[in-house]
Protein backbone atom coordinates (compact mmCIF):
# COMPACT_ATOMS: atom_id res chain seq x y z
CA UNK A 1 0.00 0.00 0.00
CA UNK A 2 2.53 2.38 1.15
CA UNK A 3 4.65 1.45 -1.94
CA UNK A 4 1.74 2.37 -4.26
CA UNK A 5 1.57 5.85 -2.56
CA UNK A 6 5.24 6.38 -2.93
CA UNK A 7 5.60 5.49 -6.78
CA UNK A 8 2.12 7.73 -7.15
CA UNK A 9 4.18 10.27 -5.09
CA UNK A 10 6.85 10.66 -6.90
CA UNK A 11 5.46 10.66 -10.39
CA UNK A 12 3.62 13.90 -9.27
CA UNK A 13 6.37 15.41 -8.42
CA UNK A 14 7.98 14.44 -11.75
CA UNK A 15 5.13 15.88 -13.54
CA UNK A 16 4.79 18.99 -11.72
CA UNK A 17 8.85 19.33 -12.55
CA UNK A 18 8.28 19.14 -15.74
CA UNK A 19 5.18 21.40 -16.12
CA UNK A 20 7.23 24.00 -14.69
CA UNK A 21 9.75 23.49 -17.26
CA UNK A 22 8.01 22.86 -20.21
CA UNK A 23 8.46 25.21 -23.37
CA UNK A 24 4.91 24.63 -24.65
CA UNK A 25 2.27 25.88 -22.85
CA UNK A 26 -0.41 23.22 -23.20
CA UNK A 27 1.83 20.23 -22.71
CA UNK A 28 2.68 22.06 -19.28
CA UNK A 29 -1.19 21.70 -18.62
CA UNK A 30 -1.38 18.19 -19.44
CA UNK A 31 1.52 17.16 -17.42
CA UNK A 32 -0.04 19.27 -14.77
CA UNK A 33 -2.94 16.56 -14.68
CA UNK A 34 -0.80 14.23 -13.62
CA UNK A 35 -0.62 15.67 -9.81
CA UNK A 36 -4.46 15.54 -10.27
CA UNK A 37 -4.99 12.15 -11.38
CA UNK A 38 -2.50 11.03 -9.27
CA UNK A 39 -4.06 12.72 -6.15
CA UNK A 40 -7.36 10.97 -7.15
CA UNK A 41 -5.55 7.57 -7.19
CA UNK A 42 -3.70 8.21 -3.76
CA UNK A 43 -7.23 9.48 -2.31
CA UNK A 44 -8.70 5.95 -3.50
CA UNK A 45 -5.95 3.69 -1.53
CA UNK A 46 -6.75 6.06 1.28
CA UNK A 47 -10.58 4.61 1.14
CA UNK A 48 -11.80 8.27 0.59
CA UNK A 49 -13.94 7.59 -2.22
CA UNK A 50 -16.05 11.01 -1.51
CA UNK A 51 -13.23 12.98 -2.00
CA UNK A 52 -11.46 11.11 -4.90
CA UNK A 53 -15.31 11.63 -6.77
CA UNK A 54 -15.19 15.53 -6.39
CA UNK A 55 -11.23 15.57 -7.15
CA UNK A 56 -11.25 13.62 -10.28
CA UNK A 57 -14.60 15.34 -11.86
CA UNK A 58 -12.55 18.82 -10.85
CA UNK A 59 -10.02 18.10 -12.38
CA UNK A 60 -11.39 17.04 -15.57
CA UNK A 61 -13.25 20.74 -15.65
CA UNK A 62 -9.86 22.26 -14.93
CA UNK A 63 -8.26 20.87 -17.38
CA UNK A 64 -10.58 21.83 -19.76
CA UNK A 65 -11.26 25.29 -18.54
CA UNK A 66 -7.35 25.76 -18.55
CA UNK A 67 -6.91 24.51 -22.12
CA UNK A 68 -9.45 27.06 -22.97
CA UNK A 69 -7.66 29.73 -21.64
CA UNK A 70 -4.77 28.04 -23.60
CA UNK A 71 -6.40 28.22 -26.87
CA UNK A 72 -7.65 31.84 -26.60
CA UNK A 73 -4.60 33.17 -25.94
CA UNK A 74 -0.79 31.98 -26.75
CA UNK A 75 0.71 28.16 -26.36
CA UNK A 76 4.23 29.94 -26.16
CA UNK A 77 5.71 30.82 -22.68
CA UNK A 78 7.42 34.38 -22.37
CA UNK A 79 10.82 34.43 -22.21
CA UNK A 80 12.27 34.21 -18.78
CA UNK A 81 14.52 36.86 -17.09
CA UNK A 82 17.56 35.24 -15.88
CA UNK A 83 18.81 36.46 -12.65
CA UNK A 84 22.43 35.73 -12.07
CA UNK A 85 22.76 36.08 -8.11
CA UNK A 86 23.12 32.90 -7.61
CA UNK A 87 24.97 33.30 -4.57
CA UNK A 88 22.51 35.20 -2.85
CA UNK A 89 19.22 32.62 -4.22
CA UNK A 90 21.31 29.41 -2.87
CA UNK A 91 21.67 31.29 0.37
CA UNK A 92 17.73 31.98 0.89
CA UNK A 93 17.09 28.52 -0.51
CA UNK A 94 19.54 26.80 2.47
CA UNK A 95 17.64 29.42 5.13
CA UNK A 96 13.85 27.80 3.63
CA UNK A 97 15.31 24.34 3.53
CA UNK A 98 16.53 24.09 7.31
CA UNK A 99 13.72 25.92 8.62
CA UNK A 100 11.22 23.96 6.71
CA UNK A 101 12.78 20.83 8.13
CA UNK A 102 13.05 21.40 11.53
CA UNK A 103 9.58 23.02 12.04
CA UNK A 104 8.43 19.82 9.53
CA UNK A 105 10.22 17.64 11.95
CA UNK A 106 8.97 19.44 15.26
CA UNK A 107 5.35 19.36 14.51
CA UNK A 108 5.10 16.38 13.12
CA UNK A 109 7.40 14.40 15.71
CA UNK A 110 4.69 13.83 18.12
CA UNK A 111 1.64 12.51 15.69
CA UNK A 112 0.84 8.56 15.67
CA UNK A 113 1.99 6.50 12.59
CA UNK A 114 1.32 7.73 9.53
CA UNK A 115 -2.37 5.32 8.54
CA UNK A 116 -3.68 5.58 12.35
CA UNK A 117 -6.46 6.99 13.23
CA UNK A 118 -5.95 10.69 15.03
CA UNK A 119 -9.50 11.56 15.61
CA UNK A 120 -10.13 13.53 19.03
CA UNK A 121 -12.09 15.97 17.21
CA UNK A 122 -13.86 13.84 14.63
CA UNK A 123 -15.03 11.20 17.30
CA UNK A 124 -18.01 13.22 18.87
CA UNK A 125 -19.08 13.63 15.09
CA UNK A 126 -18.71 9.59 14.26
CA UNK A 127 -20.78 8.65 17.78
CA UNK A 128 -23.34 11.62 16.84
CA UNK A 129 -23.68 10.11 12.87
CA UNK A 130 -26.90 8.62 13.58
CA UNK A 131 -28.76 11.84 15.12
CA UNK A 132 -28.71 13.02 11.22
CA UNK A 133 -30.32 10.57 9.62
CA UNK A 134 -27.96 10.04 6.79
CA UNK A 135 -26.35 7.19 5.81
CA UNK A 136 -23.28 8.64 3.97
CA UNK A 137 -21.44 10.42 7.22
CA UNK A 138 -19.51 12.69 5.25
CA UNK A 139 -22.75 13.72 4.10
CA UNK A 140 -24.30 13.87 7.41
CA UNK A 141 -21.26 16.10 8.28
CA UNK A 142 -20.90 18.31 5.68
CA UNK A 143 -24.24 19.66 5.28
CA UNK A 144 -25.54 19.33 9.52
CA UNK A 145 -22.77 19.23 11.89
CA UNK A 146 -20.56 21.56 9.54
CA UNK A 147 -23.38 23.44 7.78
CA UNK A 148 -21.55 26.46 8.14
CA UNK A 149 -18.14 25.61 6.37
CA UNK A 150 -20.84 24.36 3.51
CA UNK A 151 -22.55 28.13 3.62
CA UNK A 152 -18.85 29.50 3.36
CA UNK A 153 -17.52 27.13 0.75
CA UNK A 154 -20.93 28.00 -1.42
CA UNK A 155 -19.89 31.56 -0.97
CA UNK A 156 -16.95 31.43 -1.64
CA UNK A 157 -18.06 29.73 -5.19
CA UNK A 158 -20.30 32.59 -5.90
CA UNK A 159 -17.75 35.07 -5.53
CA UNK A 160 -15.49 33.64 -7.48
CA UNK A 161 -17.59 33.49 -10.26
CA UNK A 162 -19.14 36.69 -9.61
CA UNK A 163 -15.33 38.16 -9.95
CA UNK A 164 -14.60 36.53 -12.95
CA UNK A 165 -17.62 37.77 -14.71
CA UNK A 166 -16.46 41.33 -13.68
CA UNK A 167 -12.78 41.13 -14.96
CA UNK A 168 -14.11 39.54 -17.98
CA UNK A 169 -16.51 42.07 -18.68
CA UNK A 170 -14.28 45.21 -17.89
CA UNK A 171 -11.63 44.54 -20.20
CA UNK A 172 -14.00 43.82 -22.75
CA UNK A 173 -15.85 47.53 -22.59
CA UNK A 174 -12.56 48.88 -22.69
CA UNK A 175 -11.22 47.95 -26.18
CA UNK A 176 -15.59 49.24 -27.09
CA UNK A 177 -14.19 53.20 -26.07
CA UNK B 1 -14.81 29.04 -30.79
CA UNK B 2 -15.05 26.37 -34.07
CA UNK B 3 -17.30 23.20 -33.70
CA UNK B 4 -15.53 19.90 -34.31
CA UNK B 5 -16.81 16.71 -36.73
CA UNK B 6 -20.03 15.04 -37.24
CA UNK B 7 -18.66 11.98 -35.43
CA UNK B 8 -17.91 13.93 -32.28
CA UNK B 9 -21.07 15.82 -32.20
CA UNK B 10 -23.15 12.50 -32.38
CA UNK B 11 -21.34 11.03 -29.78
CA UNK B 12 -21.38 14.20 -27.53
CA UNK B 13 -25.72 13.89 -28.73
CA UNK B 14 -25.58 10.33 -27.06
CA UNK B 15 -23.33 11.18 -24.31
CA UNK B 16 -24.36 14.23 -22.57
CA UNK B 17 -27.94 13.59 -21.81
CA UNK B 18 -26.21 10.20 -19.79
CA UNK B 19 -23.84 12.43 -17.98
CA UNK B 20 -26.02 14.82 -16.89
CA UNK B 21 -28.22 11.22 -15.44
CA UNK B 22 -25.35 9.94 -13.39
CA UNK B 23 -24.87 14.14 -12.10
CA UNK B 24 -28.78 13.96 -10.78
CA UNK B 25 -27.92 10.31 -9.49
CA UNK B 26 -24.96 11.48 -7.50
CA UNK B 27 -26.45 14.78 -6.24
CA UNK B 28 -29.93 13.02 -5.26
CA UNK B 29 -28.50 9.86 -3.50
CA UNK B 30 -25.67 11.97 -1.69
CA UNK B 31 -27.20 11.31 1.86
CA UNK B 32 -26.68 7.58 1.10
CA UNK B 33 -23.69 6.50 -1.19
CA UNK B 34 -20.10 8.69 -1.63
CA UNK B 35 -21.07 12.21 -3.38
CA UNK B 36 -23.43 15.03 -2.85
CA UNK B 37 -24.24 17.85 -4.12
CA UNK B 38 -20.50 19.27 -5.00
CA UNK B 39 -19.10 16.53 -6.95
CA UNK B 40 -22.82 15.88 -8.53
CA UNK B 41 -22.94 19.50 -9.82
CA UNK B 42 -19.78 19.18 -11.07
CA UNK B 43 -20.57 16.46 -13.31
CA UNK B 44 -23.75 17.90 -14.22
CA UNK B 45 -21.80 20.71 -15.25
CA UNK B 46 -19.60 18.65 -17.58
CA UNK B 47 -22.83 17.09 -19.48
CA UNK B 48 -23.75 21.37 -20.41
CA UNK B 49 -20.04 22.32 -21.28
CA UNK B 50 -19.38 19.22 -23.52
CA UNK B 51 -22.26 20.13 -26.54
CA UNK B 52 -20.48 23.92 -26.32
CA UNK B 53 -17.21 22.34 -26.44
CA UNK B 54 -18.72 19.50 -29.95
CA UNK B 55 -21.20 22.09 -31.53
CA UNK B 56 -18.77 25.23 -31.21
CA UNK B 57 -19.90 28.95 -29.50
CA UNK B 58 -23.45 29.84 -31.17
CA UNK B 59 -23.24 33.62 -29.65
CA UNK B 60 -26.84 34.73 -29.05
CA UNK B 61 -27.71 31.19 -27.34
CA UNK B 62 -24.56 31.50 -25.15
CA UNK B 63 -25.35 35.04 -23.96
CA UNK B 64 -28.95 34.18 -23.34
CA UNK B 65 -27.74 30.52 -21.63
CA UNK B 66 -25.13 32.50 -19.18
CA UNK B 67 -28.36 35.08 -18.42
CA UNK B 68 -30.18 32.05 -16.96
CA UNK B 69 -27.30 30.32 -15.22
CA UNK B 70 -26.40 33.84 -13.24
CA UNK B 71 -30.24 33.66 -11.87
CA UNK B 72 -29.73 30.40 -11.04
CA UNK B 73 -27.06 30.68 -9.55
CA UNK B 74 -28.50 33.66 -7.29
CA UNK B 75 -31.41 31.59 -7.04
CA UNK B 76 -29.87 28.76 -5.34
CA UNK B 77 -27.61 30.10 -2.75
CA UNK B 78 -30.29 32.53 -1.59
CA UNK B 79 -32.36 29.16 -1.30
CA UNK B 80 -29.78 27.55 0.43
CA UNK B 81 -29.68 30.60 3.09
CA UNK B 82 -33.51 30.45 3.58
CA UNK B 83 -33.31 27.25 4.22
CA UNK B 84 -31.03 27.46 6.54
CA UNK B 85 -32.82 30.19 8.28
CA UNK B 86 -36.44 28.06 8.03
CA UNK B 87 -34.54 25.97 10.46
CA UNK B 88 -34.65 29.30 12.93
CA UNK B 89 -37.99 29.35 12.69
CA UNK B 90 -39.54 26.01 12.78
CA UNK B 91 -37.03 23.49 14.47
CA UNK B 92 -38.49 25.10 18.18
CA UNK B 93 -34.81 25.88 19.31
CA UNK B 94 -33.31 29.35 17.76
CA UNK B 95 -30.53 27.43 15.90
CA UNK B 96 -29.40 28.39 12.49
CA UNK B 97 -28.79 25.56 10.15
CA UNK B 98 -31.13 22.75 12.19
CA UNK B 99 -32.59 19.94 10.80
CA UNK B 100 -36.31 20.88 10.99
CA UNK B 101 -37.75 17.77 8.95
CA UNK B 102 -38.62 14.26 9.83
CA UNK B 103 -35.67 12.29 9.53
CA UNK B 104 -37.45 8.89 8.55
CA UNK B 105 -35.96 5.44 8.08
CA UNK B 106 -31.48 5.73 8.05
CA UNK B 107 -31.03 4.67 4.10
CA UNK B 108 -34.22 5.28 2.25
CA UNK B 109 -33.86 7.59 -0.16
CA UNK B 110 -36.57 9.98 1.59
CA UNK B 111 -34.48 10.63 5.06
CA UNK B 112 -31.96 12.50 6.34
CA UNK B 113 -34.84 15.96 7.05
CA UNK B 114 -33.34 18.14 5.05
CA UNK B 115 -29.91 17.14 3.80
CA UNK B 116 -31.26 15.89 0.41
CA UNK B 117 -32.66 19.36 -0.55
CA UNK B 118 -29.72 21.10 0.64
CA UNK B 119 -28.09 18.40 -1.47
CA UNK B 120 -29.63 19.65 -4.49
CA UNK B 121 -29.79 23.58 -3.95
CA UNK B 122 -25.70 23.07 -3.66
CA UNK B 123 -25.23 20.83 -6.71
CA UNK B 124 -27.33 23.85 -8.39
CA UNK B 125 -25.63 26.17 -7.94
CA UNK B 126 -22.05 24.49 -8.53
CA UNK B 127 -23.15 23.51 -11.63
CA UNK B 128 -24.54 27.27 -13.09
CA UNK B 129 -21.15 27.94 -11.21
CA UNK B 130 -19.10 25.59 -13.19
CA UNK B 131 -20.71 26.46 -16.41
CA UNK B 132 -20.86 30.13 -15.81
CA UNK B 133 -16.66 30.38 -15.91
CA UNK B 134 -16.64 28.44 -19.43
CA UNK B 135 -19.01 30.48 -20.71
CA UNK B 136 -17.59 33.87 -19.41
CA UNK B 137 -14.35 32.38 -21.08
CA UNK B 138 -15.65 31.08 -24.48
CA UNK B 139 -17.97 34.24 -25.03
CA UNK B 140 -16.30 37.23 -23.77
CA UNK B 141 -13.36 36.56 -25.79
CA UNK B 142 -15.10 36.50 -29.25
CA UNK B 143 -17.35 39.55 -27.85
CA UNK B 144 -14.60 41.74 -27.92
CA UNK B 145 -14.76 44.25 -31.20
CA UNK B 146 -12.25 45.05 -33.76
Amino acid sequence: MEVYLLILLVLMILGSLYSLHARDLLSAVISYGIVGFGLVLSFLFLQAPDLAIVQVVVEVITLIIMIAVIKNTSREELPRQTNYKIAINFIIILIFAVVFFYIFNRMTGMLSEFGDHFTRMATPYIEGSGKTGSANLVTGIVFDFRAYDTLGEATVLFTAVIGVLTILRIKGRKKEE
Amino acid sequence: MRGMTIIVRKITQLVAPVIFLYGLYIIVHGHLTPGGGFAGGVIMAGAFILPILANGSILPNLRKEEAGLELMESAAILGFLIIAGLGLLFSGSLIFFSNFLHKGILGKLVSAGFIPIENIVVGVEVCAAMTTIFIALTVFSEEVPK
